[in-house]
């Protein structure tokens, strides 16, 4: 019997390895040629869906898309491990050296479950709860009930905009909780009551509501107008000049297929 | 022996001595790389201030992770707390009370509860035992409390089959002397077998703590990740396996080695309890 | 007033086999949860079709030939070394310092938490080595994972074989490869078994060590350096991002009902082994 487990492990190794090439930064595998984006969970949601569509007419095309974060995607970018990295924040300073293009622009919303009765907040307010000084519902007009606020890690750029564009030079309370991906601040506000949290904008479906700030709603017709300013840009970035097959890649996002991908998923074209 | 024979031998012992040097070097690999990227740091920034640090912080220059060790012994404590009791009550169920249709019964229920992945437990526990949290005690559910829940089922397999062996490997002639001397069924366990027993079960109860220390994808998903250290059971607490699985993915330069120190002090901590566990049931057999 | 002892008795007689009842209650909520939750998404669609706009809708393919592929090689891999290291420290070398330093590294490696060997398997294998998120980083990472509980399982059963067996063989002129091969290993093998069944469940239901290093592509793995998921991780990423509860229960229950059919054919195997050679 042993013999028998033996060869059945001999042939399956060998179907294996045969589809197995050269593991160079992944260009070609097989017949395929194969991209790795890896980034922003703001993003990445976005980008599954263009590259299913990009897959559909070019099945020779394999794109691996994943999350990590932006900083995360940025670094996996800077070690080659793949091709495009994505993120929804601007290139700090060691960052620059990557190529950077700009494939649309999204906004941060801040969000509460829907049986919150509060529809808006002034910028201080925000600043005071993520700061930690504002702590109890009843500051801000609701019951007496502490405020489950909810951040980002620190390698998000979500989290990274929003610091930039909202918070400035106040810091993040470090008794806040932390999850690592908009999908999973969402969820949980979408079942906590007393939750607030921060994500991309485009990804704010019914289950949680958008909050107003400072009077303007979050909306893709303010942020049009520049009333909203709470904006950021998404970015795809590169270790160096894209090869052909990213190239290819690249131009259907920047095309205008593309762009009306992403304008029908709530974000912003360029 | 024929020459082929011989040969054959030779041929033999070479292979399985290149497979365990190839184990060892695999082994070793991970242990010395993971001391090698965590101990400069140590070096660099001082032990004190990692260990006993307040601030995790690492892209401004604080590497502390005390918050973080006080949290992942909070959570273990936790998990003892729900699971030791329960665990050990069938372990004693098992052992001396059950007959064999229920022991045949119990023992594969138990491996497949010991089967079911992390993040089943984490799922389940988000879903249902954090919203019962939160509706009963408070705060959001994310806390210490949930984490300990959850990690008490999770560590019932263990703490119930390494009492189960402590126990059912007292001597039977003990109990029987008990039972001669007129003594209840009771009065037999809870004055002879668990005191005989007790350095097995006290061993199941460091080796639960030893996996509930090391659990990263469950508590992640129902703890909140807060850096700072928990003053109410109702708070959420970040562990130090939750802080490696949050920030690796970005983590460069003295943040990455931030990690492996960690790491490094995870693996100590381990060990240390294994070693403690391996002791005192070592103990008990010489006994 | 002090209490009748047989009184004391009957009490805490019942109150064990409330305890009992209710650890097994646990378990079976638990799988009854899954069950009632996920039983009616699966299909023979879903167990066939790959997941499709992030998981939303679609099944779970990819990742079943994830999971396969990330196992088996992982298993194909772990068991030679493993259950050769066994062999070799039992039979072909004397107590020695040597020996006493592999055991220990076993022993401590045993109890290293699944996220230490992610935190390995990243830094080492897909950015040092360059071998990116792939099915070979997560092979070579679950591999090492494994190794000590397959080395200390086997060497455990290797040396519960009685020494009797051995002599007699020798005395036979048996040399000693052929006393391993045809008596030792065939004794030990129900617990050789047991020890590579248990890594089999556990790198089912491995996700910290598997998500940093195989990464999470939904598509389907044709080679050793795609980028894959694994059933958990799919699970993990569906439940966490609220992507569909529907398709995250059914997958929990497709991950549950492949580590009980793991334990059974363990069961099973263990049982003939014992059958056959005892």
């Amino acid at each position: 019997m042993s013999k028998i487990i033996g060869l059945f492990f001999l042939i399956l190794s060998t179907i294996l390895l045969s589809s197995c090439n050269d593991n160079s930064t992944g260009v070609t595998h097989g017949k395929k040629h194969t991209i790795t984006i890896a980034g922003s969970t703001s993003v990445m949601p976005f980008i599954e869906k263009l590259s299913e569509h990009f897959m559909v007419d070019r099945p020779m095309f394999r794109i691996n898309v994943q999350g990590g974060g932006s900083t995360a995607g940025i670094m996996a970018c800077l070690n080659k491990t793949i091709e495009i990295g994505m993120s929804s924040r601007q290139l700090k300073q060691g960052e620059k050296v990557l190529n950077s293009i700009t494939i649309c622009y999204d906004g941060i919303s801040v969000i509460v479950h829907p049986e919150n009765p509060i529809r808006e907040l002034t910028l201080k307010q925000i600043r005071g709860i993520f700061s930690g000084k504002i702590k109890n519902w009843k500051e801000l007009g609701w019951i007496d009930r502490k405020i489950d606020a909810i951040t980002r890690e620190e390698g998000s750029g979500t989290r990274g905009s929003f610091e930039d564009l909202i918070m400035k030079s106040e810091e993040i309370y470090d008794g806040i909780m932390v999850q690592d991906s908009n999908g999973s601040v969402r969820e949980i506000v979408a079942t906590d009551p007393y939750a607030i949290a921060y994500i991309s904008l485009g990804l704010v479906d019914d289950r949680v509501r958008s909050l107003s700030i400072d009077g303007v709603s979050a909306s893709l017709v303010n942020i049009r107008a520049k009333k909203y300013k709470f904006v950021r840009p998404f970015l795809f970035v590169t270790n160096g000049p894209p090869n052909k097959i990213v190239q290819t890649y690249i131009d259907f996002i920047l095309s205008v297929d593309g762009q009306n991908i992403f304008k029908k998923e709530g974000l912003i074209g360029i | 022996m024929t020459k082929t024979n011989f040969t054959k031998e030779h041929f033999v012992k070479s292979v399985l001595t290149i497979f365990a040097l190839s184990s060892l070097l695999f082994l070793f690999l991970i242990f010395i790389f993971i001391l090698f990227e965590g101990l400069p740091l140590f070096h660099k920034i001082g032990l004190k201030n990692i260990i006993l640090g307040f601030k995790w912080a690492p892209t401004k220059g604080s590497f502390g992770i005390f918050p973080m060790i006080v949290s992942s012994f909070l959570v273990t404590f936790g998990a003892l707390v729900v699971g030791a009791p329960m665990g050990l009550s069938c372990a004693i169920y098992l052992s001396e009370y059950s007959g064999k249709k229920m022991k045949m019964f119990l023992k594969p229920a138990l491996e497949l509860l010991a089967g079911i992945p992390s993040v089943v437990y984490g799922f389940l526990g988000v879903v249902y035992i954090v919203p019962f949290v939160r509706n009963y005690f408070g705060g959001s559910g994310f806390s210490l409390l949930s984490a300990s829940i959850i990690l008490g089922v999770m560590i019932l397999p263990t703490i119930i089959s390494i009492s189960f062996d402590a126990i059912t490997s007292v001597p039977r002639t003990y109990r029987e002397g008990s039972f001669a001397m007129g003594a209840t069924k009771w009065q037999t366990v809870y004055k002879v077998v668990i005191p005989s027993a007790k350095s097995g079960i006290l061993a199941s109860f460091i080796l639960g703590m030893g996996r509930a220390i090391g659990e990263t994808m469950a508590v992640i998903m129902v703890a909140g990740n807060a850096l700072k250290i928990p003053t109410s059971i109702l708070d959420p607490l970040r562990t130090l396996t939750s802080n490696i699985a949050l920030e690796l993915a970005y983590a460069t330069g003295d943040h990455r080695l931030g990690l492996f120190s960690t790491g490094v002090v995870l693996l100590v901590i381990i060990m240390i309890l294994n070693y403690i566990a391996n002791f005192g049931m070592k103990k008990k057999v010489m006994k | 007033m002090r209490i009748k002892p047989r009184l004391v008795d009957k009490i805490v007689r019942v109150c064990l086999n409330l305890q009992a009842l209710f650890t097994v209650g646990i378990l079976i909520v638990i799988v009854a949860i899954i069950f009632i939750k996920g039983a009616p998404h699966i299909s023979l669609g879903f167990i066939f079709s790959s997941p499709e706009d992030m998981g939303r809708h679609g099944g779970i393919f990819s990742t079943i030939i994830g999971t396969v592929l990330l196992v088996l090689l992982s298993i194909f891999l772990a068991t030679p070394l493993g259950v050769g290291t066994a062999i070799f420290l039992t039979e072909y070398t004397k107590e020695s310092v040597f020996t006493k330093i592999i055991r220990f590294g076993v022993e401590s490696l045993a109890g290293i938490p699944s996220i230490l060997y992610g935190l390995f398997g990243f830094i080492f294998f897909v950015i040092k080595l360059k071998m990116g998120w792939s099915v070979l980083s997560g092979v070579l990472t679950i591999t090492i994972m494994i190794l000590p509980t397959i080395i200390r399982t086997s060497e455990e059963a290797i040396k519960a074989v009685p020494r009797n067996l051995r002599i007699v063989s020798y005395s036979l002129s048996a040399t000693r490869w052929e006393t391993v091969k045809k008596v030792v290993i065939p004794s030990a093998i129900s617990g050789i078994l047991t020890g590579v069944m248990l890594s089999v469940g556990r790198a089912v239901g491995e996700t910290a060590a598997v998500i940093f290093t195989m990464g999470s592509s939904l598509r389907l793995p044709t080679s050793l350096m795609d980028s894959s998921r694994t059933m958990a991780v799919h699970f993990y990423i569906l439940a966490r991002e609220g992507i569909s509860m529907e398709k995250a229960y059914a997958t929990a229950l497709v991950l549950v009902l492949s580590i009980l059919l793991i334990n059974i054919i363990a069961y099973y195997l263990m049982n003939r082994m014992i059958s056959k050679y005892s």
